[in-house]
């Protein structure tokens, strides 16, 4: 504990909750004691509890936009290029620049690509693959995190983080159990 | 779980009973669904060993199929000219509309809100990709010189030429090759969290290892959950308008051509309808014997058995009405090949099929208007076992019936399968069985997370919120 500030031995400090509701009163009370580094973990969403730790501004929805009009760009520009300039062919009369039979293509192109961005913006917001992360150093959070538990984290970023007084503050919420996440 | 008295459900206790059995918890779920793929690998149920078996024989058979098909070529196969698309196609297509129940329940009853589809919807994805993959076989196998399929696909090389953009086919590429890629991508996002729960749960330090690299490092934040819950419903948004297109490309594979019988504006809406149609059957056809094996009555209730008898009989009713617009739009075109087609369908060499068609996909399905039909799970097994049946002879009517007998009767030809077209088919369903049995075995058949959604101390949690 000699330089705490340049690499510190704490990720955090964990509280367990038998309940959703104790979860959101303890982020209530994290919230109203002034911590701002606050994650919360649990077996299911809870919308109420995303609500609490304000998180709901992912930036998924532009990026998978994005990707779509690209994929859709992509595929229709692809199609014009190689059917009027790259190999003009005459198929039955029609014009080289046949757009609407370019369609088809052209949507599952954007499907395409905004389905493959969706699930790789997801993982790459969430900092996945990672296979090993602090949190499960805890012994009740590999057991439990997945199945009943719901779990606070003041994570040690937190301007008025303080080991000790983090723990007795997280001790009055009345939690199952109170562990320090070790980096 | 819903207590508040509602006057159209009020007489069918069915639609009132719970979407999970009372008296679990997040705990209960979770543990009773990842026993199944947390047994030690020698308490295998005999079952499973057997079903494997069965499959894994199919499979091999199919290997022998395919190994003869490419050593000998395609005229091992029924089709000639004029029935240039027998058997192979057929399959394709009934293979293909299988998998869309799967996206049905995963995306469009999501985008709903119906929570009932919790309990089904990983079963139903795994079964689309399963599906997807049989389907997939049929195209490259059909193509002759099954090592040129890159010729579909836009990649420059030495032919220095791009496919033809203008034709169905190319779209059945793209829309197909998409559809199997998203529909894994929708499959392994949704089974993140629940593989991050047997790495934690699981007893094998092995297995441990292989589900936490597959869970990729999933922790349950509620960050996590923020972008996820994002992904999940972008995805449906996708995946929907996506199974529409597909199946609507698959009917323009017909309906661009000018084949009587095919050339109709019918075909896109009605081979949707068909393929959930046939979809929710599947579903039934498996979910019905697997419930009692693997003891899943509690998360799999009558509920869920009694909405997709439901949604058959929708989907078997739009069916129905595409059959009845097919002979009307035929006498209303005035056009003698097409009402030849329609004749010929009748009284024609093909009429059994037609007929059995009739039978199995309009008027066995009209028994599950009857309450006592829809809450029997045998006449369900029997009446989905119909459907599965009745669509597989739509495709056949649709294609040979056509083609058979187009517009010079000189060029008139009677088709039949032949015992490798039949092989190549049954061996496709050992492909899917066996897939599906490992699946089952391995990775969580039920979804855990969102089945503890379900639980009464989650939904408290919920509130009234949305």
């Amino acid at each position: 504990m000699h330089e705490p500030h340049t690499e510190p031995l704490l990720h955090g400090v964990m509280a367990e909750f038998r309940t959703p509701e104790a979860l959101l009163e303890a982020i209530g009370a994290a919230k109203a004691a002034g911590f701002t580094k606050l994650d919360a973990y649990t077996p299911y969403p809870i919308e109420k509890v995303l609500d609490a730790l304000d998180l709901h501004h992912s930036k998924l929805p532009l990026l998978v936009l994005g990707a779509s009009i690209v994929g859709a760009v992509g595929v229709f520009g692809f199609a014009y290029w190689a059917s009027a300039i790259d190999y003009p062919l005459n198929i039955g009369g029609r014009p080289l620049n046949s757009w609407p039979a370019f369609i088809p293509a052209t949507f599952e192109g954007a499907i395409f690509h905004g389905g493959l961005a969706a699930a790789l913006g997801m993982l790459l917001l969430n900092g996945l693959p990672r296979p090993n992360h602090p949190v499960f150093n805890v012994q009740r959070f590999v057991e439990h995190a997945s199945k009943d538990g719901y779990f606070l984290v003041v994570e040690s970023d937190d301007p008025k983080f303080d080991g000790p007084s983090v723990r007795r503050f997280l001790e009055s919420l009345a939690p199952v159990e109170v562990n320090e996440v070790e980096n | 779980m819903s207590t508040t008295y509602d006057g159209a459900r009020g007489a069918d206790p069915i639609a009132q009973a719970p979407v999970l059995a009372p008296g679990h918890t997040p705990a209960s779920v979770t543990e009773r669904i990842s026993e199944v793929v947390t047994t030690k690998l020698t308490k295998t149920p005999k079952w499973w060993l057997l079903g494997l078996a069965i499959g894994f024989g199919l499979l091999n058979l199919f290997l022998l199929a395919v190994t003869n098909l490419f050593m000998t070529g395609i005229g091992i196969w029924g089709n000639n000219v004029p029935v240039g698309w027998g058997w192979d196609i057929v399959c394709f297509v009934w293979w293909i509309g299988i998998g869309h129940a799967g996206t049905l329940i995963s995306a469009i009853l999501l985008l709903l809100r119906q929570s009932w589809r919790n309990s089904i919807n990983r079963f139903a994805e795994a079964m689309t990709v399963f599906a997807v993959a049989c389907a997939g076989m049929y195209p490259i196998l059909h193509l002759g010189r099954p090592w040129l399929p890159y010729w579909l696909l836009p990649v420059p090389g030495t032919l220095n030429m791009w496919p033809n953009f203008r034709s169905p086919l190319i779209w059945d590429v793209f829309a197909v090759s998409t559809y199997a890629t998203i529909s894994i991508v929708f499959w392994y996002v949704g089974m993140l969290p629940d593989l991050a729960t047997l790495r934690d749960h699981a007893k094998a330090k092995f297995a441990r290892f292989a589900y936490g690299m597959a869970a990729l490092g999933w922790r349950n934040s509620a960050r996590h959950w923020a972008n996820y819950e994002a992904a999940s419903l972008l995805l449906a948004g996708l995946s929907t308008p996506l199974v529409l297109s597909v199946h609507s490309i698959v009917s323009f594979d017909f309906s661009v051509g000018i084949v009587p019988g095919w050339h109709t504006t019918v075909f896109p809406p009605y081979f949707v309808a068909g393929a959930v149609f046939a979809g929710f059957a599947m579903v039934l056809t498996l979910v019905l014997p697997l419930r009692p094996l693997f003891k899943l009555k509690d998360f799999i209730t009558d509920r869920h058995l009694q909405n997709m008898a439901k949604v058959m009989l929708t989907t078997g009713l739009i069916v129905a009405y595409g059959y009845v617009l097919e002979i009307w739009a035929a006498f209303y075109s005035g056009n003698e090949f097409e009402i030849f087609m329609v004749l010929n369908r009748f009284t024609g060499p093909y009429a059994v099929q037609y007929w059995l068609l009739i039978l199995c996909n309009i008027l066995v399905p009209q028994l599950l208007w009857f309450r006592q039909v829809r809450s029997n799970v045998w006449a369900l097994w029997v009446i989905a076992m119909f459907i599965n049946v009745g669509m597989w002879l739509e495709r056949f009517v649709i294609i040979v019936v056509s083609l058979s007998r187009d517009y010079v009767p000189s060029n008139w030809a009677m088709y039949h399968g032949t015992k490798w077209d039949m092989a190549v088919f049954a061996g496709t369903i050992g492909l899917f069985l066996t897939l599906l049995l490992l699946f089952l075995r391995f990775l969580p058949a039920l979804n855990m997370f969102e089945m503890r959604v379900l639980t009464p101390e989650a939904t408290k949690a919920h509130g009234e919120e949305k």
